[in-house]
């Protein structure tokens, strides 16, 4: 029985002011299932992301997320739908503080008490520099912290999806391996991801599926499982000699 | 998710030592100083009292006009050069209340609350029109903004004077806020007084509103990054025309105010005071209502001060502490980050 996933791109165009960056991506996200969009910088996978939240919209090309057209929404329309998004630059608000930022992501909180005990207290525990800087401003959190806080803002209410950007990005090794752990333990609850990601060990690590993107299309889709283990498309493909990461 | 259900207070508190956050004092220092620098220049301690009153007034009235002003740039990055246009409307609306209200001998201090607040609904929906028509076919194009905005101005004083008329319309107080009190041989007027009351009430309740509700939070959050308060799923558009009514109802009861304080109107009037209000604004840092808050008092009592001081220098005293708070803080008194 072929399955629907939960997000389809078909021939999604996107340009950026006179640029033609995205030439007609073709991307499956299935429901419960990590997805991970590899490619070289500037290959358009932000600008993927992007037009999939209406913040870069598509000029052509269709979106379905749960068999809905998302194409032409609203950004705001499309997050009420269940997508949560974690830009690559996090997206903190600096000037409030962690509590602050968590109360906006629930948007069905109107004060702090309202947060759903349960879910904090398992974000507490993946995350345990949110409760140590809850009253503190965000803006004076480390590079790492603040991607906690991204990642934490993004599930601190149930969402079908969520899209995060290079979340390992500029971060120390100790600091990428708790983002492995937080988001293994995300992946554990069949929590449907697509991450785009350059560090390929965290990728392979998380990914149950891969896209390779180049020049604005997917050039490849297939198993993580598959292309971890093969080390020649590794190389073709991403130009990586990792000899099969793990 | 669903194990360790436990109460939140016992997941929110720490035993370890939590970083506290560190308020900057040092603008409200710098205000605190002025005023005490002022007595020994000054000289007369009544004469301190009385320039002191009128320059708290004179930037509480600044400040609600003002206040609006800085949230619509730091929501939208829109110059609203044409903001001007409601404080005109504000005081225009008001000398016509209080002249219904003279000619039905109801001079009380309620037909000032009452024109105050007539005043607040027609800018408000003025302002409503005006973002619909004027603002926002121009977002995100600022040199279209000063443009528009301020032709916009120039239509509304237009419009004020084929209304109202071109000459002035004097604005005398209701029997009940004239006169002064006395303190320490100091005559404080009680209108003063009243209008400084008023702006406090602003200014609490806009703290108040923009610490202590989500509202408050999704405009602080939208200050500083609009894009990721929609990809949250809030309508920054919806936020912002409301933010923006407030702002032209506020800029209204703020001409109301400052009507009541000259007691005369002109259809200039926006014009005269859109000057101080985007210096305000610069030195209080764009989109920070603190900023506002402090800024609107320094610029309020340096030109009371200089006036009495030094009356050749007030027409730049203005200009002089822009540019020495630019130079000490280039982002103004409280930036606002990530902008």
């Amino acid at each position: 029985m072929v399955t629907q996933a939960l997000l389809r791109l078909r021939g999604v165009q996107t340009h950026i002011g006179a640029y033609h960056i995205l030439h007609g991506v073709e991307l499956d996200v299935p429901e419960g299932e990590v997805t991970v969009l590899l490619g070289r910088n500037g290959a358009g996978k932000t600008t993927t992301l992007r037009s999939i939240m209406g913040l870069c919209p598509a000029s052509a090309g269709s979106i379905h997320f749960k068999q809905q057209s998302i194409h032409g929404m609203g950004t705001a329309e499309i997050a009420r739908l269940g997508i949560a998004y974690v830009p690559e630059s996090m997206g903190i608000f600096g000037d409030l503080t962690v509590q602050e930022n968590m109360l906006l992501a629930a948007r069905s909180a109107a004060h702090v008490r309202d947060l759903d005990a349960a879910r904090l207290a398992w974000i507490f525990g993946q995350f345990p520099a949110l409760r140590k800087f809850w009253l503190f401003p965000a803006g004076k959190l480390s590079g790492g912290q603040k991607q906690m806080l991204a990642i934490a803002r993004a599930i601190i209410e149930p969402r079908t999806l969520i899209l995060i950007d290079e979340p390992s990005k500029g971060l120390a090794p100790s600091m990428v391996r708790s983002l492995i752990e937080a988001l293994a333990a995300l992946k554990a609850q069949r929590t449907s991801l697509l991450l785009v990601e350059q560090n390929f060990r965290m990728a392979s690590v998380l990914g149950d599926h891969v896209a390779v993107m180049d020049e604005g299309r997917i050039v490849f889709r297939g198993a993580m499982a598959d292309l971890a283990a093969d080390a020649i498309l590794q190389r073709q493909l991403l130009g990586l000699s990792l000899g099969g990461a793990r | 998710m669903q194990e360790e259900l436990k109460p939140r207070d016992s997941v929110i508190a720490s035993d370890e030592a939590m970083p506290q956050l560190r308020f900057d004092a040092v603008p409200l220092m710098l205000l605190l100083g002025l005023v005490l620098l002022a007595i020994p220049a000054i000289g007369s301690t009544s004469s301190w009292i009385t320039l002191t009153v009128a320059g708290i007034t004179m930037g509480l009235i600044i400040f609600v006009i003002a206040s609006g002003l800085t949230l619509v740039f730091g929501l939208m990055d829109v110059l609203n050069f044409g903001h001007g246009v409601f404080i005109a409307l504000g005081a225009f609306v008001a000398t016509t209340v209080m002249s219904f209200a003279q000619a039905a001998a109801w001079d009380g201090f309620f037909s000032l609350l009452t024109a105050m607040l007539v005043a607040m609904l027609c800018a408000a929906a003025i302002g409503w029109l005006f973002e619909r028509l004027i603002v926002r076919p121009v977002y995100g194009l600022h040199l279209k903004q000063i443009l528009i905005t301020m032709g916009g101005m120039i239509i509304g004083e237009e419009l004020i004077k084929a209304i109202w008329g071109p000459l002035q319309i004097p604005l005398p107080l209701p029997e009940a806020l004239r006169g002064s009190w006395l303190l320490a041989d100091a005559a404080i007027e009680r209108y003063r007084i009243f209008a400084s009351l008023i702006g406090l009430l602003v200014f609490s309740g806009l703290a108040f509103t923009l610490s202590r509700t989500k509202l408050g939070l999704l405009i602080r959050a939208g200050v500083q990054d609009r894009s990721m308060v929609q990809a949250l799923g809030y309508r920054i558009d919806r936020l912002f025309v409301a933010v923006f009514v407030a702002g032209s109802a506020l800029a209204g009861l703020g001409g109301v105010l400052w009507g009541f304080y000259q007691q005369s109107v002109t259809a200039q009037i926006g014009a005269q005071v859109n000057v101080l209000i985007f210096i305000v604004i610069i030195i209080g840092g764009l989109g920070s209502t603190l900023g506002c808050f402090v800024g609107a008092l320094l610029v309020g009592l340096i030109a009371n001060y200089a006036g009495f001081l030094e009356p050749k220098i007030a027409l730049f005293s203005n200009i002089g502490l822009m540019v020495a708070v630019l130079l000490w803080r280039p982002q103004g008194l409280y930036p606002v980050s990530d902008r």
